[in-house]
């Protein structure tokens, strides 16, 4: 980040000084605030797309995703509140209940990010009634896996394949409910001619769905392989 | 409809749900019982359309009492997906973990739900004939059951990490990690204690037979055909080995089959009347193909143990039989202290063996068959895994065959035996409800397992007239 003017803001009544560009999370975390997330990825762009990290930005109606959203002089932010936990439980529960998520049975049980969450903000059931449709499992690859069933479409895979390797094998294919990650031209993996097998999709995946076939989850998932090879290419 | 029925409605004490009917005939004799399992799940189909290496994982979820049963058969299916043959460390080491399965299962059938029929006895009072009960009436005995079991739990989580669903350990081609002599250790300072309480409670159980011989004959006593795996000498056999099938004169009508070819050999027919399958013995037809498996039929296939205490128990085992083949259904609860025995002396063996400390156990291979069959013993019985894939190793189809299937027919058998010697007067009596209750546990059905089922535990029995009618019911 570039050096920009000296910006002050308040996040949960705590003055904090940061520079113009910067998101509220960023602001935050270096602040030593804590605010819950699950697509945002340090050393990744931000998406904005999973709405864990929203806030409060007293003054306005809405909630704000802080990964996304650039501080302003003067604001003031509330990072904790009912209203803020009531919405991000609401947001887990939609994305549990979107795939027939089975915790028991998951490569990524115990060291699921999602699992994680939802043991934070007390998911024990769901009120929503869960879609069951089975999607597909490409066990094409010589030892990745992507499971779809288990995807919560974060865009983590997406943006470590572009932004980290630079190979853009993977992309998010419709919209909406009918959004899927592909490889290359909707093809099956072991059919791709750009992926250079890396792994950091399996590395960044939050939950069970991009994994490494006969490793242990624990071994695969690296949340610092971004944020470490930019560093050690100094940008 | 021109018969009675005497319905008992659920069955108590046993994993799963189930309710029994006894039939009557216009003059009020026993025709028939039928033992009904109401609760379908359908693992068979959930799996279909996930990896093979996921099923070790999704099918051990069938049962939280034996899913080690199911985590190898399951894993042994894989291994042949994989084409492998497992490095000799992994297999000991499944052995191993086999062991506490059986031990740990066994001790639960006993002390847990059955201990309470034969020490409180069978005609007290519901509500004292229990655990509870037990702990109350026989502390010392509770306790054992209590440790004994803890011992088998233990030896899973030494190797596996945790007691009851362990399912990442074991890989397909192998298990995840090795067996340090610390955790082998470990399992040597339980090991006498173990052996002190498996022994004694052979000799109490023996003195419970001899106050129980008047009425033994009544406790489902009657011929079938036995089925178990044996080793290539013959030995009792859990994890490996080959189907035997001997008849009730102990003459060994089918002496080598091959697991991996069941369907082969073994039919599956359906009642209307019950999510449960009827297996059968291909070559006799259903039902006269009625075959037994578990605890007792395993000693009654098995030329000897291959250990010298359960050896010598053995021996008086089968005086109790005719031509050394056991036929009471009570005598199960027998068969099974002399396993744990076995299982016991096993456990020495195996942390003995220097191999099993190797850190050669997981053979890797990617998918070379596109079908595997696992066959393993379970603690209630023979256990078929049989699944098929595609050429990226995706379930296609799946045929599990759960060892309280293929006792079925002899659920029925030995509940009619107890029914007409109890029935009487058209109503339901106490002496008729604690018997079929109490030999329905001898068998110790998993029926969790067998429809692969969840449902509540209690008992109800419900009498029907001829025309249909309910006459009586009794629910506990």
């Amino acid at each position: 980040m570039s050096v920009s003017s000296p910006v002050k803001i308040k996040i949960d009544g705590v003055e904090v000084t940061t520079y113009e560009g910067d998101t509220i999370l960023s602001a935050a975390k270096r602040a030593g605030i804590y605010i819950p997330t699950l697509c945002y990825l340090d050393g990744l762009s931000s998406y904005g797309g999973c709405r864990l990290c929203i806030v409060e930005v007293k003054g306005s109606p809405k909630l704000f995703p802080s990964c996304t959203t650039p501080v302003s002089n003067g604001i003031e932010i509330i990072t904790n509140s009912e209203k803020l936990r009531k919405f991000r439980k609401l947001t887990l529960e939609l994305i549990l209940s979107e795939k027939p998520h089975i915790c028991s049975i998951c490569v990524a049980n115990g060291h699921c990010e999602l699992q994680d969450l939802a043991k934070e903000f007390g998911v024990d059931h769901l009120r929503i009634e869960r879609e069951w449709t089975a999607h597909k499992i490409d066990l094409t690859h010589d030892f990745l896996v992507i499971d779809h069933n288990r995807c919560i479409l974060c865009a983590r895979c997406i943006r470590a394949c572009d932004e980290i390797e630079g190979v853009h094998v993977l992309d998010m294919k419709m919209r909406g409910k009918d959004s899927q990650v592909i490889i290359d031209m909707d093809e099956d993996w072991a059919s791709s001619r750009s992926c250079t097998s890396c792994r950091k999709c399996a590395m960044v995946c939050p939950v069970g769905a991009i994994y490494v076939r006969d490793k242990p989850f624990s071994e695969i998932k690296d949340k610092e392989i971004a944020k470490f090879i930019l560093s050690r290419r100094g940008s | 409809m021109d018969e009675k029925t005497i319905e008992v409605n659920p069955i108590t004490r046993i994993e799963g749900h189930a309710r029994v009917t006894i039939h009557l005939s216009d003059d009020g004799a026993v025709k028939e019982a039928r033992f009904h399992v109401t609760d379908f799940r359908g693992f068979e189909k959930i799996c279909e359309g996930r990896p093979f290496y996921e099923m070790p994982g999704i099918m051990s979820r069938i049962c939280g009492i034996c899913p080690v049963s199911h985590l190898l058969a399951s894993a042994k299916a894989c291994d042949e997906i994989l084409a492998v043959n497992i490095p000799e460390a992994a297999v000991l080491l499944r052995r191993l973990m086999h062991i506490g399965q059986i031990i740990q299962s066994h001790a639960l059938s006993f002390f847990y739900l059955s201990a309470p029929d034969f020490l409180i006895c069978v005609d007290a009072d519901p509500s004292k004939r229990n655990i509870f009960g037990l702990i109350e009436k026989y502390p010392d005995v509770a306790k054992q059951g209590i440790k004994l079991r803890s011992f088998g739990q233990k030896i899973i989580e030494y190797l596996a990490g945790r007691r009851i669903h362990s399912s990442e350990w074991i890989v397909p081609g192998g298990v995840r990690t090795p067996l340090s002599k610390e955790k082998s250790d470990r399992i040597r300072s339980e090991y006498d204690s173990a052996m002190k309480i498996a022994s004694e409670n052979i000799l109490r159980f023996k003195d419970i037979l001899e106050k129980l011989s008047g009425e033994l004959e009544n406790l489902g006593d009657f011929p079938t055909y036995y089925m178990g795996l044996v080793t290539s000498k013959g030995d009792l056999e859990h994890y490996d080995g080959w189907i035997r099938i001997v008849d009730c004169n102990g003459q060994v009508i089918a002496g080598h089959l091959d697991p991996k070819k069941y369907y082969e050999y073994i039919g599956e027919s359906v009642e209307p009347w019950s999510y449960m399958k009827f297996p059968y013995y291909k070559p006799l037809g259903y039902p006269d193909g009625i075959y037994r498996v578990g605890p007792l039929a395993r000693l009654n296939v098995a030329s000897k143990c291959g250990t010298p205490l359960a050896d010598g128990e053995l021996k008086e085992f089968r005086k109790l039989g005719r031509n050394g083949v056991v036929q009471n259904t009570f005598l199960y609860h027998y068969a099974r202290l002399i396993e744990i025995l076995f299982c016991i002396e096993k456990v020495e063996e195996i942390l003995d063996n220097p191999e099993t400390y190797s850190e050669n156990i997981w053979a890797r291979a990617s998918v070379n068959r596109y079908e595997g069959v696992g066959v393993a013993e379970a603690p209630r019985g023979t256990l078929i895994h049989h699944y098929k894939t595609d050429k990226y190793g995706i379930v296609k189809r799946s045929n599990l065959i759960i060892a309280t299937e293929h006792n079925n027919l002899a659920y029925n058998m030995a509940i009619t035996q107890v029914a007409k010697k109890y029935i009487r007067d058209e109503t339901i009596n106490e002496g008729l409800l604690n018997r079929v209750e109490a030999i329905i546990r001898a068998l110790d059905p998993c029926l969790s397992c067998a429809t692969h089922t969840w449902n509540s535990i209690a008992l109800d029995v419900i009498l029907y007239d001829s025309k249909g009618k309910i006459l009586d019911r009794v629910t506990r």
